[in-house]
């Protein structure tokens, strides 16, 4: 089986409230190949969690609803799978971490029978037997003493240990993928830090792909191969990990970075606040607050994802028409939709030809990329300055963005 | 010192019993604060920075006496506010503000946000209805919100706008000094930006002086002029922010900022990684507190094996002579009928045999008398064949350089020389 692993297409997932239906996810695209880490980034209210949670269908029916697209995981829909394959689904092929351990375990058994449950669910297996496995994965997990600590209760243990186990518990089934939102949010620097190492550790072990929720850059910068930079319900920008931070095409992507502590000017803040869900602005979503908005953006629909070409544009020799690179020569305006519209049009042709359109499979919802605007107005320079070199890396991120292309 | 700080902290201390059974006979205590000093100058800026469970905010709200200190003294503004009777604390509390960390909860949600802001103005006796309405909508602007915004409520606004109500109330009674404890850890990044930038102004147009009570190091780099790090209840590193975080000089510290994720994916994985978790504040280790995670740790003199292998056998060390080992459990878990020296030496990653023939015969000694289930005799010989400095004593606050200061061995030039270098901690100056 060549492609990707999980396969998202367009999806569009929205809740029915007493203000209206708000669009949480409003056509989101993306994919991860086998055993690489995507990771979800946005602020608060950006769709992320909502996102992720769709995927297995964890988002609460009624009053949710997945209203559109596709979500193919390993060959199978699982939009329209029924809820009892979909249950044989999680934990085993899909397991999911949350954020806040304390209330994934429950406080009144033992974590050892809590992972043994999980295990019995998934596998034939004896008491005995999945008692020792559970004390197995305990030890894989680093839980010190491991055949003492089973019989612990969760509040017997330290916040950076019950994450642990929930993370054994995720890996009982031996998943292909992990999903793991703001999985390190509610601990302490030196414990994230930890966690990060094994959930790396882990992951080449077990050969499993991760789609990683979090708020944090700096943890995204620590884990992610790609990248998929959400904002108001929708993708904003997706990249290679150093793509993104070296060469932020988003006016949004640029934004974030910008005010993060330690890099740029820290005190630079995005005005304004996130749209009102119910409610969302037209044309770009953040254009009230982007610095760069024209009238062009603030009509219409959100612009579809176009290429974001590279600094050096070296790399490209495959065909690069949109906004060519540093000062190319503005051409007409044209208005229509391009072929790299995948926004619109949901048919997965579209989204391949934007995928073989570029060498790295960066892409921005800008409207400065389309054909006839100067993308040079939105390029962060100080970005491309320091970025400087272009290799990849020896991730295999770039191996699989290439695979799963056709 | 020339400067006349506003706050002067000095050996603070908040211990909590804890109780047991209906008589609440005391069996224990936990040292939240244990014996913590700093100061804040007029106009300045102070962060506390610390992991969870350090005893920060306890900090806070003792020397604020929201709870009462069980040791220590409080300066404000030269008089020791400890001492205060009920009504002097009344008014000590109109010079003295707090802003807290969920903005969310920290509002009566059937107030209006003019009405909450205007609270403090009442309690401390401005009973004109007008007067309090001005000076509410004059705050209201200045923290960038509108006039008419006082007549709305708390649900009305988003986690940013009701911190910046929260920094307004704050400065209703005119405050010399506002301690926020985490107030933008609860906001998105982009909107914490902005609030730290709001917090900036205030204190110039004011002149305030500001504790900042933070986890996250990157704020407290972003607005502080000087810095105390805390961990288990006591500060082991100050000095000038710049200084402390270009140049730190603890290795708690070190480990504390190298752990968090840099914003570069070139730069990954890079950081010193911390074993174990912050141990329990009612049973502290003896010596540094930071002895049993500190990957800088002293070895004893002339034991010739790398620092991680020490570091793994003083882990042994630790645990053996607290009783905290158990082999018969090894042994289950890896299917053994018995427990073997083997088994725990792979438990605590050591190699076999270790490079030190003299280390080596007596932790295969000691791990042959705890396989043979006396664990406590075998804890009595690692603690007297492997001495350290840092378990044994508790180390003294040393000057590394003017104003900048670490509670750590490594700076004793009698007991570790050279061990610093290789840290890049360097051995103090005599002063």
């Amino acid at each position: 089986m060549t492609g990707p692993l999980l396969e998202v297409t367009d999806l569009r997932t929205q809740f029915h409230t007493d203000e209206g239906v708000v669009r949480a996810v409003d056509g989101v695209s993306f994919d991860i190949g086998r055993g690489e880490t995507v990771c979800l980034v946005g602020e608060s209210g950006s769709g992320k969690s909502v996102t992720s949670e769709s995927i297995t269908k964890l988002i609460p029916i009624p009053p949710g609803e997945i209203a559109g697209g596709s979500i193919r995981f390993d060959g199978m829909e699982l939009t329209d799978l029924p809820e009892s394959d979909l249950r044989d689904l999680r934990g085993s092929r899909i397991a999911h971490v949350f954020q806040n351990p304390q209330e994934t375990l429950n406080p009144v058994y033992r974590v050892g029978r809590q992972i043994a449950e999980t295990i019995r669910i998934h596998e034939d297996v004896g008491k005995e037997a999945a008692r020792k496995r559970a004390v197995d994965l305990l030890d894989r997990v680093g839980i010190p003493d491991a055949a003492e600590r089973v019989d612990d209760y969760p509040h017997e243990m330290s916040g950076g240990m019950k994450q642990r186990v929930v993370i054994a518990m995720a890996l009982a089934g031996r998943p292909d993928l992990l999903i793991a939102d703001e999985p390190t949010t509610a601990l302490d620097v030196t414990i994230q830090a930890q966690i990060l190492r094994l959930l790396n550790d882990l992951q080449a072990e077990f050969d499993m792909a991760i789609l990683f929720v979090t708020h944090d850059l700096g943890v995204v910068a620590e884990v992610a191969d790609r990248v998929v930079v959400m904002y108001a319900g929708r993708v904003m920008e997706r990249a290679d990990v150093y793509d993104l931070f070296e060469n932020p095409g988003h006016p949004y992507t640029q934004a974030l970075l910008a005010c993060l502590p330690g890099r740029g000017d820290a005190t630079t803040a995005i005005g304004g606040s996130l749209p009102s869900p119910t409610n969302p602005p037209d044309g770009c979503r953040f254009h009230p607050r982007c610095p760069h908005a024209i009238p062009d953006c603030k009509s219409g629909d959100q612009p579809p994802l176009h290429p974001v070409p590279d600094p050096d544009a070296v790399a490209t020799g495959a065909g690069n028409p949109a906004g060519t690179g540093a000062g190319g020569p503005p051409g007409e305006p044209v208005r229509a939709a391009g072929p790299y519209d995948d926004t619109d049009g949901a048919e997965e042709g579209g989204w391949d030809e934007v995928r073989e359109a570029t060498v790295s499979g960066h892409v921005a919802s800008c409207i400065y990329y389309r054909q006839g605007y100067d993308a040079t107005t939105v390029r962060h320079d100080d970005a491309a300055a320091d970025g400087g070199s272009t290799d990849q890396g020896a991730s295999g991120a770039a191996g699989d963005e290439e695979g799963g292309g056709s | 010192m020339s400067r006349d700080p506003l706050v002067e902290v000095e050996n603070l201390e908040k211990h909590y019993p804890i109780t047991e059974g209906l008589l609440k006979k005391q069996v224990g205590t936990v040292r939240a604060v244990d014996g913590v000093s700093f100061d804040i100058g007029r106009g300045e800026t102070v962060g506390l920075v610390g992991e969870s469970g350090c005893g920060k905010s306890t900090a806070a709200t003792s020397m604020l006496r929201l709870e009462e200190p069980t040791g220590g003294t409080v300066r404000f503004d030269g008089e020791d506010i400890t001492e205060y009777d009920d009504a002097a604390l009344k008014r000590f509390r109109r010079r003295a503000q707090m802003i807290f960390q969920d903005p969310s909860s920290s509002f009566d949600p059937r107030m209006s946000i003019g009405e909450s802001v205007a609270e403090p103005l009442r309690i401390h006796g401005l009973n004109d209805r007008t007067r309090r309405r001005a000076v509410v909508e004059d705050l209201l602007e200045r923290v960038g919100l509108s006039a008419s915004d006082a007549d709305r409520y708390p649900h009305e606004f988003s986690g940013g706008q009701k911190q910046r109500v929260a920094v307004a109330r704050a400065l209703s009674v005119n405050p010399d000094f506002i301690l926020a404890d985490e107030p933008v850890s609860a906001l998105d990044v982009s909107i914490q930006a902005d609030v730290l930038s709001l917090l900036d102004d205030v204190q110039s147009e004011f002149g305030l002086s500001f504790l900042l009570i933070s986890h996250d190091m990157g704020v407290v780099r972003q607005v502080c002029d000087r810095v105390n790090v805390m961990y288990l209840g006591e500060i082991v590193e100050s000095g000038p922010t710049e200084e402390v975080f270009g140049n730190p000089q603890h290795p708690y510290t070190k480990a504390l900022l190298s752990s968090i994720p840099r914003p570069d994916p070139r730069k990954r994985g890079r950081g010193i990684e911390l074993t174990g978790d912050v141990p329990d504040p009612s049973n502290p280790p003896d010596g540094c507190r930071f002895h049993t995670r500190c990957p800088a740790v002293i070895p004893p003199e002339g034991l010739a094996v790398a620092q991680e292998t020490w570091r793994s056998l003083l882990d042994l060390r630790s645990r053996a002579a607290r009783g905290d080992l158990d082999p018969g459990a090894l042994a289950d878990a890896a299917d053994e009928p018995s427990p073997t020296p083997a088994l725990v030496r792979e438990a605590f990653d050591l190699p076999d045999p270790l490079p030190d023939g003299e280390a080596e015969a007596t932790l295969a000694a000691a791990l042959e008398t705890a396989a043979d289930g006396d664990v406590a005799a075998a804890g009595e010989r690692l603690v007297e064949a492997f001495p350290t400095p840092c378990a044994r004593q508790a180390p003294e606050r040393r000057r590394v350089s003017p104003d900048h200061e670490a509670t750590c061995h490594l700076h004793d030039p009698d007991l570790a020389p050279d061990h610093g270098d290789a840290y890049g901690i360097g051995v103090a100056e005599n002063d």
